[in-house]
């Protein structure tokens, strides 16, 4: 080898090595810019009215349903707005509660309880428990924010015959019921096929699958079926989401404290 | 004629319904009719101070709810009226309108006329600021149960919080058992002998602003009440026959009132004071504590959340209050099973006495459309001087299944 060739490998080392290595993204970097794709081919749909039937069965087979509406609204520069009313069972008939997500923080939460017409603040850290008695926690049913999780690609994956990226998601927040998610996004429109949920300990504790994908206003897609297994006891719960509206016009007095008072 | 009547009171009833569409058959949300149907147990194990109180009571309530609404919502009415007969206390039989009135939605503001209910607070243990609506102590022990109140409702929505404006027409005066029910003073309130301080009577003009806003992790109210006092001032005297009788007298009074939750992690913090002026006193008044809770206790599904307040009230021993130094220790569980099973437990001790007054609340979904409900209340070593001393072998275990619809 010449000489002149041997002083350049420290060269080849110091700047050639790295800079080829920079050309090929960490999983890290690869993860957060997959996610951040399809958290844009999510965005400016501005408002959303959606009927929900939820039906829930215990290790035994019984069944039960409840009916819900929700509302979300889109912010700039923030998380969304949420409102979700209770339609049945009857005796919750009424009831509703107010979510403002924030991408970083604890988000701001309200109960409203008919029977005593009584709005009630409620606490957000605890967004592990279960929504209505269903296998959904509060921080699955919360809307989704790029910033609450950190990212890893792990492989690209053929997922019941479709092309898949397979993504890792560890929650930002140390109050979040799981370690990580293994979340399946597939390949032609990023949309989330498949969550593996893990608990604290690191077991695999439920698996949310998405079904029914329907795209509306040419842009958006929506599963109108999403069903979440409990491997840990057995149970289940699924959910119908109705026909989407986007873009009906509401605003912020629709997400007030006081509009939960004359909800319907 | 005396058919008359009957028939009159049906056609109203009959043309009101179909004025609220329900036989027009319009759309689903549009127009609905619901609510519950329910039949309760009393039982009370102690042999009653009065020997014309009994020990169990049995009876049937009913509260059907009627709503209408147009032009998106913009526009709705309500009709909500509430019965409740059963044996023994011929109180207890009591008819009421809940609700009754029509809501107008503009922009950034609202208007609601009629007859309803607002809710003011944040506390648990007691309903310290709570003051538009009377209470309906016929129908519980806890004072959440309130009497439809006549009222002119505007608020505003804007950047710088929720403004309301009351203007309450009418006052209604508390309901109590009569004779022969339990949880009453001794001797019974003669409620047709009521007495105010304002000539009006009934008649008077109340009034009362607030003010509410989200600051951050924190929602603060400010209100202001002028008007009839709900709470009554209980005069002993002696009837005709020379028996001690209690009268309900009504003050006026002037109330101003701080509401305050603050959310800090796994905690709530909740504040209620308010200072009142009236004829025989002006004095301040507190609750106060923090709700902390636990998700997925012992690796169930269930929370548990720990609830501590503390009252106060400056006219301490004097106070018509039984709360005036006392302690409130909770728990409150929630299942998050099929059935939405829910448990209240609590005691609430006086600071000043051996004093305690402990309960326990628990409720489960049967089938789809049934509640069961389970109350136990206990009053332990209240002194003489307590105002809650009348009630203490009112010991109650009370059962109660709603149909829902």
């Amino acid at each position: 080898m010449p000489q002149v060739f041997k002083r350049l490998i420290p060269l080849l080392v110091v700047f050639i090595i790295p800079s080829l290595h920079a050309q090929a993204p960490s999983p890290e970097e690869r993860g957060l810019e997959i996610v951040t794709e399809a958290d844009r081919r999510d965005q400016g749909w501005q408002d959303s009215r959606v009927d929900l039937r939820m039906v829930l069965k215990n290790a035994h087979g019984d069944v039960s349903e409840r009916e819900l509406r929700s509302l979300s609204l889109e912010v700039d520069g923030d998380g969304d707005k949420s409102l979700t009313i209770f339609d049945e069972p009857p005796d919750v008939k009424g009831t509703a509660f107010l979510s403002f997500s924030h991408p970083v923080g604890a988000d701001d939460q309200w109960i409203y309880l008919p029977a005593l017409k009584r709005v009630k603040r409620i606490s957000s850290r605890n967004k592990s428990g279960p929504f209505m008695g269903s296998e959904f926690a509060y921080e699955d049913m919360s809307s989704f924010e790029l910033e609450k999780y950190t990212y890893r690609y792990l492989e690209d994956e053929t997922l019941d015959g479709t092309e898949t990226f397979k993504i890792e998601s560890t929650p930002v927040d140390e109050h979040s019921g799981y370690s990580r998610l293994i979340t399946w996004y597939d390949q032609q429109e990023y949309r989330p096929q498949r969550i593996d949920y893990y608990d604290r300990k690191n077991s695999l504790l439920k698996t949310l699958t998405f079904d029914d994908y329907q795209r509306y206003l040419e842009k958006y897609w929506r599963a109108q079926t999403m069903s979440m297994v409990n491997h840990q006891t057995g149970k289940s719960t699924v959910l119908h989401w109705g026909t989407y509206q986007f873009q009906t016009g509401l605003d912020d007095q629709d997400f007030n404290r006081n509009t939960l008072k004359r909800i319907r | 004629m005396p058919s008359l009547p009957l028939s009159l009171s049906l056609s109203l009833s009959l043309s009101l319904v179909l004025w609220l569409g329900l036989v027009s058959g319009a759309q689903a949300r549009e127009v609905e009719l619901s609510g519950q149907i329910d039949i309760e147990m009393q039982h009370f194990p102690e042999t009653p101070a009065d020997p014309e109180q009994h020990k169990t009571y049995l009876s049937l309530g009913a509260e059907p709810e009627w709503y209408k609404q147009w032009d998106g919502g913009d526009n709705a009415v309500v009709f909500r009226p509430f019965l409740r007969t059963g044996n023994h206390d011929s109180h207890r039989d009591h008819v009421d309108i809940r609700e009754l009135n029509w809501l107008h939605v503009g922009d950034g503001w609202q208007v609601r006329s009629g007859i309803s209910r607002v809710f003011w607070g944040v506390a648990e243990s007691q309903h310290l600021v709570d003051i538009i609506n009377q209470t309906d102590t016929l129908e519980g022990a806890d004072d959440e149960d309130r009497l439809g109140q006549p009222m002119v409702n505007l608020t505003l929505i804007r950047d710088w919080g929720d403004l309301s404006l009351f203007w309450l027409p009418y006052f209604r005066e508390r309901t109590f058992a009569g004779d022969e029910g339990r949880l009453r003073p001794q001797p019974a309130i003669e409620t047709d002998r009521a007495r105010y301080e304002s000539g009006a009577e009934q008649a008077h003009q109340d009034f009362a602003i607030r003010w509410s806003h989200v600051i951050g992790p924190m929602d603060l109210a400010l209100s202001h009440f002028s008007g009839t006092s709900r709470d009554p001032i209980l005069l002993a005297e002696t009837d005709r026959s020379g028996n001690l009788v209690l009268i309900p007298f009504y003050e006026q009074i002037e109330q101003s009132a701080l509401e305050l939750t603050a959310v800090q992690g796994d905690l709530l913090w909740k504040l209620e004071a308010l200072y009142r002026d009236g004829r025989s006193d002006d004095y301040w008044a507190a609750v106060g504590g923090f709700e902390y809770t636990l998700v997925g206790v012992m690796d169930t599904a269930a929370d548990l959340g720990l609830l501590l307040e503390y009252h106060y009230d400056e006219r301490g021993e004097e106070a018509t209050s039984p709360f005036q130094d006392d302690l409130f220790l909770g728990l409150r569980m929630g299942l998050n099973d099929i059935q939405t099973t829910e448990i209240l437990a609590g005691v609430i001790l006086d600071n000043e006495s051996d004093a305690m007054l402990g309960f326990v609340e628990a409720s489960s979904r049967l089938d789809e459309d049934f509640r069961l409900s389970l109350e136990w209340r206990t009053f332990k070593d209240l002194e003489t001087e307590d105002p809650l001393f009348s009630v203490r072998r009112d010991d109650l275990l009370l059962l109660n299944l709603a149909y829902f619809f």
